[in-house]
């Protein structure tokens, strides 16, 4: 599976040219197509791509960062394919789920029946069918579509989440979990469109999953608008695991309005590569940010957390702690800034990174951040680099605990950092028994 | 020391605040025409009796440059500079070259004295070892004799070329080289003059060595290159000093330095830079785009940067260290001060090569008026480099709601076993503490200079005595107005 990367490589402009041309092909085809405000969304994205195709490292954001491997496929979209289910228990928890496979909204595996009122879960192409108003209104309205990876988003968004919670609202925990197959045999890509929003003074607990065993290469570039109204509180945990076939790009785009407050965890366990870019806006005061994560990278996986925090108004605070594990031939990056705008007084900024280079062949590249136009601030950062304690594992040798044994026991020590910033208990549960698992597998050389 | 104290006199004369170096010499000035070509460069290099190669290698330089791109990613903004309305070469007009002070045109003499940098004096009494670069070239070096004694070459750049070819050859552009970037390109290209520092095996310097830069001339760049080699185990400390007149429109300063440091050998590069920074209004001032950087060739050799940056309307400088020898040690100290319209953007680059590298960054910013400050700095690891170690500090501190502080810092590790530690801190200055300075009598700007001479302490600590008591008025000089 993992020699379809290296097949036959078309040029740079071909792989841009030719997702072009599909976004063509399809606009007639694309839900919400005879909508026009839904079309101009879509060509305005059409255009900004054509304008910048991929980033190439020449642009700073993408310095630490390679496309290429996206730069020299031809993508196709995805067949349908009724019977496809993963193999996955979906039963194995409460409460509503929504599965995409392979970019669609699958009604038939999703469990969105019997909610509570206040609480709708939809799929977007279904939404856009149906002219729904709100969600073509939301379309593209916190997303950075001037960026060339969500203006593609924009061009061939076919389906997604459409979640939304009612002013006041408790909507408790929903699933989303999206699996690429790749069925086709050949190169895939999709572009998952999600729109949550939350009402003012309503809460939610969001779960997502990415994870998948294409049979060929599947390129998933996904884009999440969030939106938290005033007062409203939402828990997103994201975790992502992903084989070597897959090549994973999010944008997140998360407005935080006043006394909102946005808590977020990504477990980034890898696909061949992987970039996780948020975008988040304080937009008004007392609003609170947690951007935490985790990224293990083993083997020749690539991962790239980076995120835009942007303090726009007074009062607000914003917290980030990063861990990254890197084993094998793996490469890390963190890119983190904090833009704390003129108007943004007192505002209270933290960020942590820290890497762990766990081999001589793994790399890390950090570049926090901070740009700040308001004086009445509190900012800093840290970055750390470093190996495994070696004072700490001879500690642990010494009372008989053995090598393996104990570098497991560090490594996760490191991780709790930020795995326990997380509240909910069964959640830092099961969180810790991915970094264990994602642990086994470097121990295993898988 | 008089001469210190002479300094500490001309800066405390200053009391309304002000630019008190923007003076202009009234000295008959010899200029060649504006413009930039091959032609203009092989008059340069006739003009100082050059050979051959040197000629060869600034064509080369040239070259190179025409083919580049100013770069744009600093966070500094400006009008397009025109590289063909400028001067490449102003000299003070004389008639042969001064063999002794007594030979100097006593107007220049008149004026480093204004300037607080009394070379007969300091010649005589400070211990101070001075070589003074007024717009393009050279005019005068003190202490040569002692000296070479100690068998330490001080000169001119110009003279080095003429006396020391083989030693020039041998390490000019192996640090920088011409096509470094584009300003050192440029410089490399119409360089005029600067020091030349060699320092022998095993000696060190007996005392320390300071160069003072003037820009006086009108629509002249200055384009000074400075190299210093300390052999093994040699030791050099090397300060450096910078004025310009006040004037309305931006001159442009494009300087290299470059530094090598052989086995066990350390070099300590200080720099007071207080070029013209414009008025309030951001009218005028010098734009200061300089390539620093020095090569720790030798194993346990060390290179320390340490800078004041007050003036300036734009400055763009990243002095820097290679660290390839084992063992090798990096340093960098800065201080930089923006107030009105005055931006920065400096920061260092920390490459680690070799096995057991270190290198420490002390970095305050201090951000006042509508200035803005950047720090932007590279700490890089390569597979090589086990057991390297990086610690950096990066501090900023804002005065007033119309300044911008920003760091960028970038850390790329490729060895496990190093450890890169990194933290930033951004605030402004504590209402508490004003309250606590105010009601012990002290007004609202001498409040402000003491706290910020404590908040760049531990930079200022490590000038040289002379340099850090001028540092610190200047410190307070720089942000007058900037409260109340």
């Amino acid at each position: 599976m993992v020699e379809v990367l290296d097949a036959p490589a078309a040029a740079g402009s071909d792989a841009v040219a030719h997702l072009l041309d599909r976004a063509r092909g399809l606009a007639e085809r694309l839900p919400g197509a005879r909508h026009p405000v839904v079309a101009a969304w879509r060509a305005r994205g059409a255009e900004t791509f054509a304008s910048q195709g991929f980033p190439t490292r020449r642009v700073e954001a993408w310095k630490y960062t390679d496309l290429a491997l996206l730069r020299e496929t031809r993508f196709e979209e995805p067949i349908l394919a009724a019977d496809i289910r993963p193999p996955l228990d979906l039963e194995e928890e409460e409460g509503p789920l929504l599965v995409l496979i392979d970019g669609r909204v699958r009604r038939d595996l999703s469990a969105v029946s019997h909610l509570a009122p206040g609480v709708a879960i939809a799929s977007l192409a279904d939404l856009l069918r149906a002219r729904d108003e709100e969600t073509v209104a939301g379309l593209g309205g916190l997303a950075p579509e001037t960026l060339p990876l969500p203006a593609l988003n924009a061009a061939l968004a076919e389906d997604g989440a459409v979640v939304r919670i009612a002013d006041g609202v408790d909507g408790g925990t929903i699933r989303i979990l999206s699996y690429a197959t790749a069925r086709a045999g050949h190169p895939v890509a999709f572009h998952p469109r999600h729109l949550i929003r939350l009402g003012r003074g309503a809460r939610l607990v969001l779960v997502e999953e990415a994870r998948g065993e294409p049979e060929a290469f599947a390129w998933q570039n996904v884009v999440s608008e969030i939106q938290l109204g005033p007062g409203a509180r939402l828990i997103h945990i994201r975790l992502q695991d992903e084989p070597l076939s897959a090549v994973h790009t999010a944008t997140l785009a998360v407005r935080v309005e006043q006394g909102a407050e946005y808590d977020s965890f990504t477990l980034i366990k890898g696909a061949r590569l992987t970039r996780n870019e948020v975008h988040a806006v304080l937009a008004g005061p007392h609003a609170a940010l947690h951007l935490n994560g985790a990224q293990l990278v083993d083997g020749v996986r690539h991962a790239d957390t980076t995120t835009v925090i942007e303090h726009a108004a007074p009062d607000c605070a914003s917290r980030q702690t990063v861990k990254t594990v890197l084993a094998g031939r793996a490469r890390g990056v963190f890119q983190g800034k904090i833009h704390v705008h003129r108007a943004a007084q007192k505002t209270d900024g933290y960020q942590m990174n820290q890497a762990l280079l766990l081999s001589p062949e793994a790399e890390i590249d950090a570049k926090p951040q901070l740009e700040i136009y308001a004086d009445d601030v509190k900012c800093s950062h840290g970055a750390t680099v470093g190996e495994l304690d070696l004072e700490a594992l001879f500690y642990l040798r010494s009372r008989g605990i053995p090598e393996a044994e104990a570098k497991s026991i560090l490594v996760q020590a490191f991780l709790d950092d930020a795995v326990s910033l997380v509240a909910d208990e069964g959640l830092r549960e099961r969180l810790h028994a991915e970094t264990l698992a994602w642990w086994q597998r470097v121990e295993h050389g898988g | 020391m008089p001469a210190a104290t002479d300094t500490l006199e001309t800066v405390r004369d200053v009391t309304e605040g002000g630019y008190r170096w923007g003076f202009e010499t009234p000295i008959e000035q010899e200029l060649i025409p504006k413009g930039l070509n091959e032609d203009i460069i092989r008059l340069i290099s006739a003009k100082k009796e050059e050979p051959a190669w040197l000629l060869e290698w600034r064509l080369k330089a040239f070259r190179a440059w025409c083919a580049m791109e100013e770069p744009r990613w600093a966070a500094v903004r400006y009008p397009p500079i025109d590289y063909q309305d400028l001067h490449y070469y102003a000299a003070p007009k004389r008639k042969a070259q001064p063999k002794s002070l007594d030979e100097v045109d006593p107007e220049l003499l008149r004026t480093y004295e204004k300037l607080g940098i009394p070379l007969r004096e300091q010649e005589r009494l400070a211990g101070v070892a001075v070589d003074a670069v007024f717009d393009s070239v050279s005019v005068a070096t003190t202490f040569k004799e002692k000296l070479a004694e100690a068998g330490v070459i001080f000169c001119s750049f110009s003279e080095a070329v003429r006396e020391h070819p083989d030693l020039v050859r041998r390490f000019l552009g192996t640090v920088v080289p011409p096509s470094d970037n584009f300003f050192a390109a440029l410089n490399s290209a119409v360089f005029s003059d600067g020091s030349f520092v060699y320092v022998p095996k095993g000696v060190r310097c007996p005392m320390e060595l300071s160069t003072y830069f003037r820009i006086n001339a009108r629509n002249t760049g200055q384009f000074e290159r400075t190299l210093i080699v300390a052999e093994e185990g040699a030791y050099v400390s090397y300060l450096e000093g910078c004025t310009a007149p006040q004037r309305d429109e931006n001159q442009l300063h494009a300087a290299v330095v470059e530094l090598v440091a052989l086995d066990e050998a350390t070099i300590k590069y200080s720099t007071v830079q207080n070029w013209y920074p414009g008025d309030a209004e951001g009218r005028g001032g010098i734009y200061n785009f300089v390539t620093k950087r020095g090569a720790c060739r030798g194993a346990k050799s060390k290179i320390s940067w340490t800078q004041v940056e007050t003036g300036s309307a734009i400055t763009w400088k990243y002095p820097s260290c290679i660290l390839q020898g084992e063992g090798s040690v990096g340093e960098f100290y800065s201080v930089a001060i923006t107030n009105n319209r005055q931006q920065a953007d400096t920061g260092t680059k920390m490459i680690h090569i070799g096995p057991r590298t270190r290198s420490t960054i002390v970095s305050k910013g201090i951000s006042a008026g509508e200035g803005q400050n950047t720090y932007r700095g590279l700490v890089r690891i390569l597979p090589k480099a086990q057991h390297a170690r990086n610690f950096t500090q990066c501090d900023s501190l804002l005065i007033g709601d119309r300044c911008g502080a920003h760091t960028v810092p970038y850390i790329e590790s490729r060895n496990p076993t190093a450890r890169v530690e990194h933290e930033a801190t951004t605030s402004r200055i504590a209402e508490d503490q004003l309250f606590y300075c105010r009601q012990r009598g002290m007004t609202e700007e001498e409040a402000v200079g003491l706290i910020v001479n404590g908040f760049a302490r531990e930079v200022l600590k490590e000038l040289p005595m002379e340099f850090a008591v001028e540092a610190q008025k200047l410190l307070a000089i720089s942000l007058e107005g900037s409260v109340g």
